[in-house]
């Protein structure tokens, strides 16, 4: 297969062009800031096409095996992409739950048959997925998810509720995890993961209106609604392990995803920049001391998560705890977009009191929608307490109890 | 976008195979050489280190690594001296390795031929070498000299008192800055031109540490020990640099120092029949102070591998900004999270946090480089 390979150069070439002859024109319409804030139909058509276009010209799945619909090539052709994508300011994928967290747990744990009938739906956006974990009563304490799925024969009829699920109108597909048995000693014991179909009498999507006035995720009822045994993803009652495994790719702990960006970047060097157009004591802001003393602070924490990237690929310089930086991306990353929202928002001085809707916007308001839209990040997913728990016990070895 | 902005976005980390040969070696040396016991015996005796340990630093090589071959070292850089001086910090080993490989920098950056061909075939055979920056102002500005050389003939002859000169005692050769007509400018001192009244002990904040205050009044050496006075301003921004690098590197390793003992801590100590590491107010602390290190860690090496290129400033004041507030910061919650023990002579936490303020401040603390690196990126 070697030899069929194209180098690296002449590809990046190629993507280059590609992507520059093909990227949508800038729609009219408010563009959601990721795949997790995506409200409306227009919005939702908008980011479809542009996937399915990506992965038609085999940029998407590059990774994954062919006989699935992927392109069975080398990941670095896909990083190749990943960054030719972001660096011209592509839209997002939109199936991000698909190609990121379902596709890859698919990939690893599910059937052959599984992988036949999803992966490359999930690619060409044939099939959109959600993810039905957190209930109303039960988000961080994921293992005590209550949604019952009772056995019938050859099927589980569903009943309770599911809520935050980000892209349930949209979505074919949810992986779900319920509970098929409700008197195991331990919780988590009664948990079943299903690769569970949306358009089946008895669910129900019904969106919830976000903290900034837009909308992406809802509230999800399951009345009586019955699924196929051939559903289940690993083991009756081993739902909690493929969770786990779930976690574990969405949070980028783990490697296999289809590729592509998940939102819209903001960069410290964009707040950099703006410090430069805005105004203290009739001078550029980034002229005040206090305020260059913050702005440097805030390139650091950019550059170190940049650079720890580079550094984990050096195993000599993560022996002693090497899960270390996998497991603290998701948390370092998402509070530092909360933080470039809020300094790029105040460094605005008065005008920081606009919003998104008036023309004298800074930006459109993008930093001000920034910031409350970095919440998705730092509570999505697990929350940042919660993953400083869990590098608390399990890098540092800290006691639970 | 200006320039310089770009320029922080593109780099990565290099890593060479020696740096991982003696990062690996450097670990279990340190290990098995400073325990903890010896350490604090190293703090009642007279030098501070032990020689037979310096012996065998010096038998490994490690004083001539960044010394070219032609003058007995091994020719690599300063990048794996990194390497040493990280696990070294960690063990809290004080040796005058880091002063050694300061001052063999400032003698290839800016010694004359003769200088060099003296000096650092000695240096990389284990001669102690000291130096004098610090005077009575405390400038962190290491061109702020107040002490004078007056050139007549072919002697010169010094004035002025420096400060905190580490291992001045046991020094072959002191380095010293001094004003000639105005300039700063270096002057090498042999050690036996100084008369031991001239040397008095100081008490430093750093226990494992040794400093000296020396009078310079009345000394003369040979105006051939002044370095070329062409290449000392350079030499200087450089040796500025190194030395935030290299206290960089020790802050990192006492950073993961002052963790272990706190880990063990809040992983062995109950209250209310609870480990005190499962309360998320520590708890969480300690995942705050392992993230810090990760990202100073980072900096470290990748201003290791930068330091001599157009990005070499920034880098290392980013990893010299990052390590200190990080040393302090674990240094400060190893003695609280260790309770009423925490407040006594005997926890080694005031060891760590002690050493913190030692690395933190010399060369600059972190607003001090911040607002440096504010320059270089955001103007
Ligand atoms: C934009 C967005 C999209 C989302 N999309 C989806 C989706 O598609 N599918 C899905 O299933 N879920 C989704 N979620 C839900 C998300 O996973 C949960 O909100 C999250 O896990 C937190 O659960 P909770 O909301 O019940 O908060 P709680 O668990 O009730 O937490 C409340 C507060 O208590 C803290 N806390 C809780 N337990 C602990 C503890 N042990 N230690 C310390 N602090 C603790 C939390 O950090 C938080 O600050 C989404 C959330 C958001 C914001
Ligand atoms: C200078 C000094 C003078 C003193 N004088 C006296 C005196 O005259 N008489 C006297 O009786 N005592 C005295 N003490 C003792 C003092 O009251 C105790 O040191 C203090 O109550 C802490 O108890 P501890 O040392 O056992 O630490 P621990 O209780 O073991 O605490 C260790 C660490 O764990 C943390 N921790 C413990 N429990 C929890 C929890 N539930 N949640 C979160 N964190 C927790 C603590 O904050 C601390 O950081 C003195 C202490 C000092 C430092």
């Amino acid at each position: 297969m070697s030899e069929t390979l194209p180098c690296i150069e002449a590809f990046k070439k190629e993507v280059n062009q590609w992507v520059t002859k093909n990227k949508p024109a800038p729609p009219t319409f408010l563009m959601p800031q990721s795949f997790m804030e995506v409200g409306t139909d227009e919005q939702f058509e908008y980011l479809r096409e542009w996937q399915e276009k990506v992965y038609n010209a085999g940029y998407l799945g590059m990774s994954w095996p062919t006989e699935y619909g992927g392109g069975g090539m080398p990941e670095i052709y896909q990083d190749v992409v990943n960054k030719e994508l972001v660096a011209q300011n592509t839209p997002f994928m939109v199936n991000t739950l698909g190609l990121n967290w379902a596709g890859p747990l698919i990939l690893n744990m599910g059937s052959d048959e599984q992988k036949k009938a999803y992966i490359k739906k999930i690619l060409s956006t044939e099939e959109i997925w959600c993810q039905g974990f957190s209930e109303p009563d039960y988000g961080s304490d994921l293992g005590n998810a209550q949604l019952k799925a009772e056995r019938d024969g050859s099927e589980f009829v569903l009943n309770g509720s599911k809520i935050w699920t980000t892209l349930a109108t949209q979505a074919q597909r949810m992986i779900l995890l319920a509970r098929t048995n409700t008197n195991t000693e331990s919780k988590y014991d009664g948990l079943t993961f299903f690769l569970a179909p949306m358009n089946v009498d008895g669910i129900e999507a019904q969106p919830i209106k976000k903290l900034t006035g837009e909308h992406g995720f809802c509230q999800t009822f399951f009345n009586d609604a019955r699924i196929s045994e051939d559903c289940i993803i690993g083991k009756e009652g081993g739902g909690w392990l493929v969770a786990m495994k779930t976690l574990m790719f969405e949070r980028g702990a783990e490697g296999g995803q289809a590729g592509g960006h998940t939102s819209m970047p903001v960069t410290v060097e964009e707040v950099a920049e703006l410090s430069k157009r805005v105004y203290r004591d009739g001078k550029p802001a980034n002229q005040d001391p206090m305020v260059r003393d913050e702005l440097v602070k805030l390139l650091m924490r950019g550059k170190a998560m940049s650079l720890n990237g580079a550094r984990s690929k050096i195993p000599a310089l993560i022996s002693e705890r090497p899960t270390s930086i996998a497991m603290s991306v998701k948390m370092l990353a998402t509070e530092l977009s909360k933080s470039i929202g809020d300094q790029a928002t105040s460094l605005q001085g008065s005008n920081s009191l606009y919003f998104v809707g008036d023309d004298y916007a800074v930006d459109g308001g993008r930093w001000q929608r920034t910031y409350f839209q970095a919440f998705s990040g730092t509570i999505g997913g697990g929350t940042t307490q919660i993953q400083k728990n869990i590098i608390g016990e399990r890098v540092l070895g800290l006691p639970k109890k | 976008m200006s320039e310089n902005t770009n320029m922080i976005k593109k780099a990565g980390i290099t890593f060479s195979e020696e740096q991982g040969q003696l990062l690996e070696i450097a670990e279990s040396f340190s290990r098995d050489k400073a325990p903890i016991a010896t350490v604090r015996n190293l703090i009642e005796s007279e030098t501070g280190f032990d020689k037979d340990v310096w012996t065998e630093m010096v038998n490994l090589g490690w004083l001539g690594i960044a010394i070219p071959e032609e003058f007995g070292g091994s020719g690599l850089s300063v990048a794996e001296v990194v390497t040493i001086v990280e696990p070294m910090g960690r063990m809290l080993l004080a040796t005058p390795l880091v002063s050694t490989t300061l001052a063999a920098q400032l003698l290839l950056n800016a010694g004359t031929t003769a200088q060099k061909q003296d000096l650092l075939p000695r240096m990389a055979g284990g001669a102690i070498a000291a130096l004098a920056m610090h005077e009575e102002h405390g400038d962190w500005d290491i061109s702020h000299v107040t002490c004078t050389g007056v050139i007549s003939g072919d002697t010169v002859t010094l004035s002025g008192i420096k400060r905190l000169v580490t291992d001045a005692k046991v020094a072959d050769t002191i380095l010293a800055t001094i004003s000639i007509a105005g300039i700063p400018s270096l002057v090498a001192i042999d050690s036996g031109s100084i008369d031991s009244a001239a040397l008095q002990r100081e008490t430093v904040i750093d226990e494992t540490r040794r400093s000296y205050r020396i009078n310079l009044d009345g000394i003369s050496v040979p105006a051939t020990n002044i370095f070329d006075a062409e290449k000392t301003a350079a030499a200087l921004k450089r040796y500025h640099l190194l030395s935030c690098l290299l206290l960089s590197a020790e802050a990192c390793g006492g950073t993961a120092g002052a963790m272990d003992i706190t880990l063990n801590y809040l992983n062995t100590r109950r209250t209310f029949d609870r480990f005190i590491g499962s309360y998320q107010s520590l708890k969480h602390t300690m995942v705050d102070i392992l993230t810090d290190l990760e990202a100073a860690r980072s900096f470290l090496y990748y201003a290791a591998g930068v330091i001599d290129t157009d990005e070499g400033e920034a880098a290392v004041r980013m990893a010299k900004a990052q390590s200190s507030d990080n040393f302090a910061y674990a240094g400060d919650r190893a003695i609280q999270f260790h309770g009423g023990f925490g407040f006594t002579y005997e926890c080694d936490a005031q060891l760590f946090r002690r050493r913190a303020f030692w690395t933190a401040n010399q060369s600059g603390d972190a607003i001090y480089h911040r607002k440096r690196l504010a320059t270089l990126l955001l103007d």
